[in-house]
C-alpha cells in the first residue's frame, strides 16, 4: 500500500467541528477503500458528560419511555462518576440508520478520532452486516418505534394512571430476559409496521364496539369445553420459552393497552437480544477497525506520533486482561478477546504456521484477512466465533485453563484442561459454552395451563448442573408473572431426569387484580 | 456524515426518571424507618447518628441462576498449574473461583444514608400536637427576618463590607491594578532622574499605570454585595406539656423504663416540631413535685401513690404561670395504675373541675409488666374511661412492652380529622 504524506487532520488536543468532519472523510476513506466496510449513513452527536449519564441510564436509546428504574440507574451511574471511582464510556453508538454515534465534548481530537473509527465504522458494519442483526433487528425502524412507545406510554399513564402503567411496566422489565424469541422462523422484526398493526387493531376495536353487546345475557358458558391435555397445549402453543410473548397472548385478564405495553417491552428486547450474544465480537471487530484506522492514519501522516502515543495509551487501557488471580479480575474483558481473536485471525491468514495450517485448513494463508475477516464478521455470533476460531496459539497466549467447581467433590475446584494439546478443545468449547446465551440463561418455558379449570399457570426450569434460581428474585419475578396472570402460578425446577428439585408459587396480589 | 450538535439540547431529559425513582424510594425509606423503630433503642435516636437504609424493594429482579450446583470457568493467567490441580474453594492463594463478573456488583453499596434530622422527620411524618393554636393565638403569627446569604441588590444599609471589599480585592488583583506604591515609586524615580530619554520613558510607563487605574475602579458596582434576609414566619402558638410520672414502689424498673421511652419519645417529637413549647416535669409518689429534665428521667425516688398530688401540683402551675386563656395546654400521664381507694374521688374531681377543662388534651399511658398476659383493668384505668365515654378530650393506652411504645405513641399522636377533638 502506497503511504502518501496528508496533511495533518489536527494539531494538539482541540477539535472542532470541521476538524470532526475531517476526521470523518479521513476514516471514512480508509474504513471503505482498504477495509472494505459497508456501513449505514452515519450521524454524530457532541454531547456533555450530564446527557452522556442520561444516555447510558435509558439503556442507551436517545429516547426512551420514563420509568422509575432509568431514574435509579442514573443516580447510581452518577454516585460512582461524581466520586471518580468510574469514567464515563467515550461513545455509545445506536444500532440505528443513520448509525448515531454518541461523541462527548471533554474528548480530545485524538480520542474524537478513535471514538469515529471505533463506533461510525467498527460497530455500524457490525450493525449492518452481522446476520443475527440483520435478522433481529430494524435498524430504519428503531427511533420512530421508540418514539411511538414513549408516547403510547405516556398516553395509557394519562388514562390509567401512572401506578397502574408502572406496575405493569415492572412486571414486564422482570421478564425481559424471558420476552425474546430464541430461534428465528417468525417473520422479520419490522417496526413500523408493528406500531401501524397497533394504529389499526384499535381503531377496529372501536369500529366493532357496540354497547349493547354487554346486554346479550350469556349463554352456558362455553370455556367448560374438555379439551384433552395434549391439544389444550397445542392450542396455547406450549411449551412456550419466550415468557412476555405468552402473557401477552393468553393472560386472559389483561387490558388491551397492558399487552400493548408487553409487545413494547418484548420489542425492546428482542432488539437487544443480539447485543447480547455478540459482546466479543462486536467490540473485537470495533477494536480492530479503530486500530487499523488509526494505524494508517499515523502511517498517512494524518495524526502526529504524540497524538498516536495517546491513542495507545487508551488503546492499551481498552485491551488490558487481567489475569485470574488479579485483585480486580472482572472475567474475560470482551474487547481484549475479542480484538486479540481479530489480530490472531489476521495472522492465520497472512502468516500462518504448521498448526494453524492443521486447525484451520480453510483460511490459514489465504492471504486477504480483510476478507475472511468481514465473512466472519458476517455469519457468526459469539458462541460459534469462538468454538470456530479461538487458536491454540491465543490459548497459550492468554495462558487459558478450565476450572470446575462441583459442590459433589468435597476436595475443591478441579483444574479440567490447561493450553496444551490435550486440553486446547475441550477449553474452547467450554469457553464457548459461557458466551452462549441458551445455555447461560436458565431455560425456563410454560409448560401448561388448566383455562378450564383452576387456570393456574405451570412454569417448568430445566436445571443444568444442579444450578437453581436464584431464590428471592425468582419469588419476586414468580409474584409479577401472577399478577398479569392474574390466576396463581406455580414454577417446578426440575432436573433432566424429571425429578422436582424445588417449587416456588405465587398468587396475584389484590390490588393489580382490581386496577 | 452529519454532526448535530446535542449539548444545547434541554437538560435534564432524566429529570422525570430521577423524581419517579425518588417518589419510590420514599416509601420505601418510610418503611424501613418503621420497621428500624420497632427494634431500636430510643436513645440512639436521641443522641444521633445515621441511619442507613439497603435499597431493599428498589431492585429489579430478573430470572437469573443462583449459587449452587456445578460451575465451570475459563480464566486466563494461568502460571503453575497443570491438569488434575485441586485447588483450595475459596480465599487460598489466588486459586479460588473468582463469583460471576460484575453481577449485581455495586448494588448493596447503594444505599440512603438518612441523618438524624431526615431520620426524625420521617418517623414524626404525620404525627402532629392535637388541637395546637386552636385557642385566639393563630392570629399572631408574626415574621422575623433572617440571614440568608448574599445578593448583588438591596438597601445601602445591608451592605456587606466585607464581603464587598473581598471580592473588589480579588478583582483587582485579577485584572493587575497597579497599586498607589508602585506609582508613588515611579515618580520618585521620575523625580531623581537625570536623563531625558529615561524620564520620558518612566513618564509614559506612569501615564499609562494610571490611566489602568482610572479603567479599574477601587471599587466597582460590580463587587457590592448586599446582606439578605429573608422573612421567616414564626407561628407563636404557645404551649405547654405537663409530663406527669409516678415513681411510686409499686412502679417497678421496668414499669419505669417504659415510660421514660414514652417521654423520651414525646420530647423528641416536641422539640423537632414545635418552636414554643414548654415542658413542665412532675414526679410523684404520695406527694408531688416539679422536677427538672434531669431529675426526672434519671433521679431515682420512691413511696406510696397518691394521683391525686400531682394533678393538684398540675393546677397550681397552671394558676401560676401557664394561664389557660393564653397557653394551650397538654399533658402525658405514665403511671401502673395503682392508687389509693381514697384518692379516687379527688381524682376525679380535679380532672373534672380543674384539669380537663384547661386542657387541650389529656393523654394517659398505663405501662404494665411484661410478663403480665392481660392487665385487669385498674382503678385510675377505669376512671379515666368513664370520663372518655362522657366526652373528654382524653386518650388511654396500655403498654406492656418495649416495642409497643412507638405503635402507642404514633396512636396517640396520629393526625386526627373531626373526631376524637376536645370541646372548645
Amino acid at each position: 500500500m502506497t503511504t502518501a504524506a496528508m496533511e495533518p487532520l489536527f494539531e494538539g488536543a482541540d477539535w472542532s467541528f470541521t476538524t470532526l468532519q475531517r476526521i470523518h472523510d479521513a476514516c471514512q476513506e480508509i474504513a471503505l477503500s482498504e477495509l472494505g466496510l459497508d456501513v449505514y449513513p452515519n450521524q454524530i452527536e457532541v454531547i456533555t458528560a450530564e446527557q452522556m449519564l442520561d444516555a447510558y441510564s435509558s439503556t442507551g436509546m436517545p429516547l426512551f419511555y420514563k420509568h422509575w428504574s432509568f431514574g435509579k440507574h442514573f443516580a447510581h451511574h452518577e454516585a460512582f462518576y461524581r466520586k471518580g471511582l468510574r469514567d464515563l464510556a467515550y461513545e455509545i453508538v445506536i444500532n440505528s440508520s443513520p448509525c448515531v454515534s454518541y461523541l462527548m465534548e471533554e474528548n480530545t481530537a485524538t480520542m474524537q478520532t478513535l471514538v469515529i473509527a471505533h463506533a461510525a465504522f467498527g460497530h455500524n458494519h457490525f450493525f449492518k452486516n452481522n446476520y443475527l442483526f440483520k435478522t433481529w433487528t430494524d435498524a430504519e425502524g428503531i427511533l420512530d418505534y421508540l418514539d411511538f412507545a414513549k408516547g403510547y406510554i405516556a398516553r395509557c399513564e394519562e388514562r390509567h394512571g401512572q401506578a397502574a402503567v408502572e406496575r405493569t411496566l415492572d412486571a414486564a422489565h422482570a421478564l425481559m430476559s424471558h420476552g425474546v424469541h430464541r430461534y428465528p422462523g417468525k417473520s422479520k422484526l419490522d417496526l413500523r409496521q408493528e406500531e401501524r398493526r397497533e394504529r389499526d387493531r384499535r381503531a377496529h376495536e372501536e369500529q366493532i364496539f357496540n354497547d349493547l353487546w354487554r346486554t346479550v345475557p350469556a349463554g352456558p358458558s362455553k370455556s367448560a369445553l374438555d379439551l384433552g391435555a395434549e391439544r389444550r397445549r397445542t392450542v396455547l402453543g406450549l411449551p412456550q420459552d419466550n415468557l412476555l410473548y405468552f402473557l401477552e397472548k393468553s393472560a386472559p385478564r389483561l387490558k388491551a393497552w397492558q399487552r400493548e405495553i408487553l409487545r413494547i417491552v418484548r420489542h425492546v428486547a428482542q432488539y437487544f437480544h443480539p447485543q447480547r450474544q455478540t459482546k466479543v465480537m462486536n467490540e473485537g471487530t470495533a477494536t480492530y477497525v479503530h486500530y487499523r484506522i488509526m494505524t494508517r492514519l499515523h502511517e498517512k501522516q494524518a495524526i502526529s506520533d504524540g497524538n498516536f502515543l495517546e491513542f495507545l495509551t487508551s488503546h492499551s487501557n481498552v485491551v488490558f486482561q487481567p489475569a485470574f488471580d488479579h485483585p480486580r479480575f472482572p472475567g474475560f474483558n470482551p474487547y481484549a478477546l475479542g480484538f486479540a481473536m481479530m489480530q490472531d485471525l489476521e495472522r492465520i491468514v497472512t502468516a500462518p504456521e504448521a498448526e494453524d495450517r492443521e486447525w484451520f485448513p480453510d483460511i490459514a494463508g489465504s492471504g486477504d484477512a480483510m476478507a475472511v475477516l468481514r465473512d466472519i464478521w458476517a455469519n457468526y455470533r459469539d458462541e460459534s466465533f469462538i468454538s470456530q476460531f479461538l487458536s491454540p496459539r491465543l490459548m497459550r497466549q492468554m495462558r487459558m485453563f478450565h476450572i470446575c467447581d462441583d459442590p459433589a467433590r468435597s476436595e475443591g475446584v478441579t483444574v479440567e484442561a490447561i493450553h496444551d494439546e490435550a486440553g486446547y478443545r475441550r477449553i474452547r468449547r467450554q469457553l464457548a459454552r459461557e458466551y452462549d446465551i441458551s445455555w447461560t440463561d436458565p431455560n425456563i418455558e410454560v409448560v401448561d395451563v388448566d383455562l378450564a379449570g383452576d387456570r393456574r399457570l405451570l412454569l417448568r426450569h430445566t436445571v443444568v448442573n444442579g444450578c437453581l434460581l436464584q431464590d428471592t428474585a425468582a419469588t419476586h419475578v414468580l409474584q409479577h408473572i401472577a399478577d398479569l396472570w392474574s390466576y396463581d402460578v406455580r414454577l417446578q425446577e426440575v432436573d433432566p431426569a424429571g425429578t422436582v428439585l424445588k417449587e416456588h408459587l405465587a398468587s396475584p396480589r389484590a390490588m393489580t387484580r382490581a386496577a | 456524515m452529519n454532526i448535530v450538535d446535542r449539548r444545547l439540547n434541554p437538560r435534564g431529559k432524566a429529570l422525570e426518571n430521577r423524581q419517579r425513582f425518588l417518589r419510590r424510594a420514599k416509601g420505601v425509606v418510610q418503611q424501613a424507618v418503621k420497621q428500624s423503630l420497632q427494634s431500636r433503642n430510643i436513645r440512639d435516636v436521641l443522641e444521633g447518628g445515621e441511619v442507613s437504609i439497603p435499597m431493599d424493594g428498589m431492585e429489579e429482579p430478573s430470572l437469573r441462576r443462583g449459587s449452587g450446583g456445578t460451575h465451570d470457568h475459563v480464566l486466563p493467567g494461568n502460571k503453575t498449574f497443570i491438569e488434575g490441580d485441586v485447588l483450595p474453594r475459596s480465599g487460598g492463594s489466588g486459586g479460588g473461583k473468582p463469583d460471576k463478573a460484575g453481577e449485581g456488583a455495586g448494588e448493596d453499596a447503594f444505599r440512603f444514608v438518612l441523618t438524624r434530622e431526615e431520620f426524625l422527620n420521617v418517623f414524626l411524618d404525620d404525627l402532629e400536637l392535637p388541637d395546637l393554636a386552636k385557642r385566639r393565638l393563630t392570629e399572631t403569627e408574626h415574621e422575623s427576618p433572617v440571614r440568608a446569604g448574599y445578593s448583588v441588590s438591596g438597601s445601602p444599609a445591608n451592605i456587606a463590607v466585607n464581603r464587598t471589599t473581598r471580592l473588589a480585592m480579588m478583582r483587582r488583583m485579577a485584572l493587575r491594578r497597579p497599586n498607589s506604591e508602585t506609582i508613588a515609586r515611579l515618580q520618585a524615580e521620575i523625580a531623581a532622574c537625570e536623563e531625558d530619554g529615561l524620564r520620558l520613558v518612566l513618564e509614559d510607563k506612569v501615564k499609562a499605570l494610571e490611566a489602568k487605574v482610572r479603567r479599574i475602579p477601587y471599587i466597582d458596582p460590580v463587587d457590592v454585595r448586599y446582606r439578605r434576609y429573608e422573612n421567616e414566619p414564626k407561628p407563636v402558638a404557645q404551649a405547654v406539656m405537663f409530663c406527669l410520672m409516678d415513681v411510686s414502689s409499686s412502679m417497678t424498673e421496668h414499669m419505669k423504663d417504659l415510660a421514660k421511652r414514652f417521654y423520651m419519645l414525646l420530647y423528641i417529637f416536641l422539640a423537632q416540631r414545635y418552636r414554643h413549647v414548654e415542658l413542665v416535669f412532675i414526679r410523684h409518689t404520695d406527694r408531688a413535685e416539679e422536677v427538672d429534665e434531669d431529675t426526672f428521667f434519671h433521679s431515682p425516688a420512691t413511696g406510696g401513690t397518691l394521683v391525686s398530688s400531682a394533678l393538684e401540683a398540675m393546677r397550681s402551675v397552671i394558676a401560676k404561670r401557664y394561664s389557660p386563656e393564653d397557653w394551650n395546654i397538654y399533658a402525658a400521664q405514665a403511671s401502673d395504675g395503682d392508687n389509693s381507694y381514697s384518692d379516687e374521688a379527688t381524682t376525679e374531681r380535679l380532672l373534672k373541675d380543674a384539669i380537663l377543662p384547661a386542657s387541650q388534651y389529656f393523654a394517659y399511658l398505663e405501662v404494665g409488666e411484661s410478663d403480665r398476659e392481660s392487665m385487669s383493668h385498674s382503678a385510675l384505668w377505669r376512671l379515666y374511661e368513664r370520663l372518655r365515654s362522657e366526652g373528654a378530650p382524653l386518650s388511654i393506652r396500655k403498654v406492656s412492652h418495649r416495642s409497643e411504645i412507638f405503635p402507642v405513641f404514633r396512636e396517640l399522636f396520629q393526625r386526627r380529622q373531626g373526631h376524637e377533638k376536645a370541646p372548645s
